[in-house]
């Protein structure tokens, strides 16, 4: 009988179909949360806003924030001056070099404050929720581990290596988590 | 005073002024005695940039294609200032004036030392906001000399006025807004008591502008912009259209969609020319932003074209569309030349312009009147210019629509050529500093947020058919073709010199060559430590011997922060500069040479 082996594969595909859970509007409570961040007296690094860890750090791991980052890219004129993370009159996002630190709260205050060499603070443009977005598409951007999670492909030209490929340091093998 | 009789055409500050001062030191009418006043007159037109015409002359006498070979390395000056050095220094006999890429120094050099020592040096007032908002392959800032002052323009929007003789400061005025993108990019041009200069900033949305200051006070006379009304242009009564529709009114703001001419760039960024003989002041626009021409629709004038103007009012007398509703990002900033001499059997007073759409113009400067257009590197974009129009015959297969990709498209922003041409009027040769480029662009939205890249389209720059991503180009410009090329590995970005039968360039991986100015043969060559973005420049110095000086320094080091493996790095420069060499040192440095 044929019946049984399909019977016993029904499970199976049932449990391929679970997909990555994609937060689409934020608790109010959670939403406010992550403005939380605290910042050291210099503007660099900081203590992130916990509801970020206890989520799982999804701006870092999710496939949709990261896509939702890529975007955010676009439309906000990032790439008007720093490329496709190449760089142009802005300094390059995909080198692994950040001129005011690599972690979350760095980026993420870079974003909202601005900095002193041209970059414009993006503070009443922005949503947290997308300054967080982009934020993860960036720490991605310039990562040293490849992360399946992050966008494999851009829509039209293809500039450079995927951010998916971990194109700050090349070749390197992929972590289990990310 | 005789010299002030100099023949009409005086360019780029070559004053009758500066002259004088020479020839004070020299005590003798040289001028006369080499080849009289015309010829002197041509070889300072041949020379866009910032060397008097008074020095060229004498260097002549000296560096020429037989002595060249003897040029030896006399000393070098490094500043330790990294970044491109895109002004070329200034000499005035006994003092070289150099000024480093932002945030400046402006150093006087004694010329009479033998290590020449610092004379005096002045830091101006830095705001580090224009670093990040100053746009690729423009020029940083500039300086010009005139009756004894130093007239500076900051890449960060400042114009400052300094006594050459000990740098003090005589008047400082903020011109451009670096919070919005606005920078200075070309030097200021002193002209009949006035300081001209033009704004920069396409690739910000800023609405570009040319403005008149009192050279004596800083004041400013008049300002008028590349878009908008026609009292804001300064289109009246004396104007002469020569495109049609050209005669209608406000054209800056019915050839735009609504209000997109507010943002719409068209800067001065290049340099400016004047001709003292008609009081005409030259220009080109810049491109229209954003690049993504669907957001755009429409003419776009005044942008992307030539512009005559009165200099006591700035009123314009003539506008060139060279590349009407700019596809490509090219605009028309390029250096020209203004040149008296014989076109096809007459005299007539020219105005010559190597364009980035790739082409040479040559128009009657009186009335626009486009006489030659024709192609210097590899053009697939257009098939030719309509003389009468000027409009470009457009390929169809290479238009630009929003989301969508066209590849191959000849030639590539910024264009063609960016660095100054040079002219020898003894083998009526035009020397190009052309690129080699093409581009695949593609075109998408871009919104305009203030002081952020508003350019909606993502460029990768390619080689061109051909030997070389750049190449030396001896214009013949009466026959309207190459009389002959020197293929260059890399774009050529900085300016040409020519001088005494010898065509002197640099190139980005720090090569300074010395051409024969009949045949394009190599006869010199000098190895920098950095690549050159800046012209050359000769002259004589205190001691009497032909003095040759560049100013190295590209600004590829580790500051620049470029990742070259994003292909849209730069502009799209990325894709086509992988394999340039890190320069040893990205200092800027001096790098000087005397004949023994």
């Amino acid at each position: 009988m044929r019946v049984i082996p399909a019977a016993l594969l029904l499970p199976l595909i049932l449990a391929g179909c679970k997909r990555e859970a994609r937060e689409t509007r934020l608790d109010p409570p959670v939403a406010e949360a992550l403005g939380g961040v605290r910042v050291m007296a210099n503007g660099i690094s900081g203590q992130p806003p916990m509801v970020n860890a206890a989520q799982g750090e999804p701006y870092r791991n999710n496939a949709y924030q990261l896509a939702q980052g890529k975007r955010l890219y676009e439309w906000f004129n990032c790439q008007g001056c720093h490329a496709d993370g190449g760089g142009a009159s802005g300094p390059a996002l995909m080198n692994g070099w950040w001129r005011y630190g690599p972690d979350a709260v760095s980026i993420f205050v870079t974003l909202r404050d601005g900095r002193p060499n041209g970059m414009p603070s993006f503070r009443d443009r922005l949503t947290t929720e997308q300054m967080w977005q982009l934020t993860g598409y960036l720490q991605n951007l310039g990562a040293t581990v490849a992360a399946t999670a992050a966008p494999s492909r851009n829509d039209a030209m293809q500039t450079r290596p995927a951010e998916n490929r971990a194109p700050a340091m090349g070749a390197l093998p992929v972590s289990p988590d990310r | 005073m005789r010299l002030a009789a100099l023949p009409a055409v005086v360019g780029h500050s070559i004053t009758p002024v500066a002259a004088a001062v020479v020839d004070r030191e020299l005590g003798q009418p040289w001028g006369f005695r080499v080849t009289g006043w015309a010829v002197a007159a041509l070889l300072a037109m041949a020379l866009p940039g910032n060397v008097g015409a008074a020095e060229v002359p004498p260097a002549e006498k000296e560096l020429t294609p037989a002595s060249v070979g003897q040029l030896r390395l006399a000393f070098t000056f490094r500043t330790h200032h990294p970044g491109p050095a895109t002004q070329a220094p200034l000499a005035d006999g006994k003092t070289l004036f150099l000024l480093t890429p932002f945030p400046h120094t402006l150093y006087a050099l004694d010329l009479a030392t033998p290590d020449a020592t610092v004379r005096w040096r002045y830091t101006p007032e830095a705001d580090g906001t224009a670093r990040g908002r100053s746009c690729c392959g423009e020029g940083q800032g500039g300086m010009s000399l005139e009756g004894g002052r130093l007239y500076v323009n900051t890449l960060d929007g400042r114009t400052l006025a300094l006594d050459a003789a000990n740098g003090a400061p005589a008047w400082e005025v903020r011109t451009a807004d670096p919070s919005s993108g606005e920078s200075l990019a070309s030097a200021p041009l002193p002209a009949g008591g006035k300081l001209l200069l033009g704004n920069a900033g396409d690739r910000f949305g800023v609405r570009g502008w040319i403005a008149a200051l009192d050279a004596g006070t800083g004041r400013r006379l008049w300002r008028l912009h590349s878009t908008g009304e026609d009292a804001e242009v300064g289109i009246g009564a004396g104007f002469r259209p020569l495109y049609p529709g050209d005669d209608r009114a406000d054209r800056g703001v019915a050839s735009w969609p609504p209000s997109a001419w507010q943002q719409g760039g068209g800067g001065v960024s290049g340099p400016i020319l004047w001709d003292a003989g008609s009081g005409l002041v030259f220009h080109g626009t810049g491109h229209p932003a954003p690049l993504v021409p669907d957001q755009r629709q429409g003419d776009n004038r005044w942008t992307s074209g030539l512009f005559a103007r009165e200099l006591e009012t700035g009123r314009a007398r003539w506008f060139d569309p060279l590349n009407s509703h700019d596809l490509y990002g090219l605009g028309a900033t390029a250096s020209s030349l203004l040149l008296d001499r014989d076109w096809r059997g007459a005299p007539r007073r020219l105005l010559v312009h190597p364009d980035a759409n790739g082409h040479v113009y040559v128009l009657d400067r009186g009335t626009g009147e486009i006489l030659s257009a024709e192609p210097f590197v590899p053009v697939n974009a257009t098939a030719g210019v309509d003389l009468a129009t000027g409009a470009l015959r457009r390929d169809e297969s290479k238009a630009v629509r929003r989301g969508r990709m066209t590849r191959d498209i000849c030639p590539a922003s910024p264009g063609a050529v960016t660095g100054a041409s040079a002219f020898l009027p003894e083998t009526g040769l035009l020397y190009i500093p052309s690129r080699r480029l093409c581009m695949d662009m593609e075109a998408r939205n871009a919104n305009y947020i203030r002081g952020t890249g508003f350019t909606g389209a993502n460029l990768r720059l390619r080689p061109a058919d051909g030997e070389g991503q750049g190449a030396l180009v001896g214009w013949d410009l009466e026959a309207g073709r190459p009389a002959w090329t020197v293929p260059e590995r890399f774009p050529l970005s900085g300016g040409v010199l020519a001088t005494g039968g010898l065509v002197v360039y640099g190139t980005l991986d720090g090569v300074l060559k010395a051409l024969d100015a009949r045949s394009g043969a190599v006869l010199w060559q000098f190895q920098a430590a950095s690549g050159i973005l800046s012209r050359p420049v000769a002259f004589r110095g205190p001691d009497g011997h032909a003095q040759l000086a560049v100013l190295a320094g590209s600004g590829d080091g580790p500051e620049a922060e470029i990742d070259r493996r994003d292909a849209s790095a730069e502009d799209g420069m990325g894709n086509v500069l992988r394999d340039l060499p890190r320069s040893p040192d990205p200092g800027v440095t001096l790098y000087m040479f005397r004949l023994p």
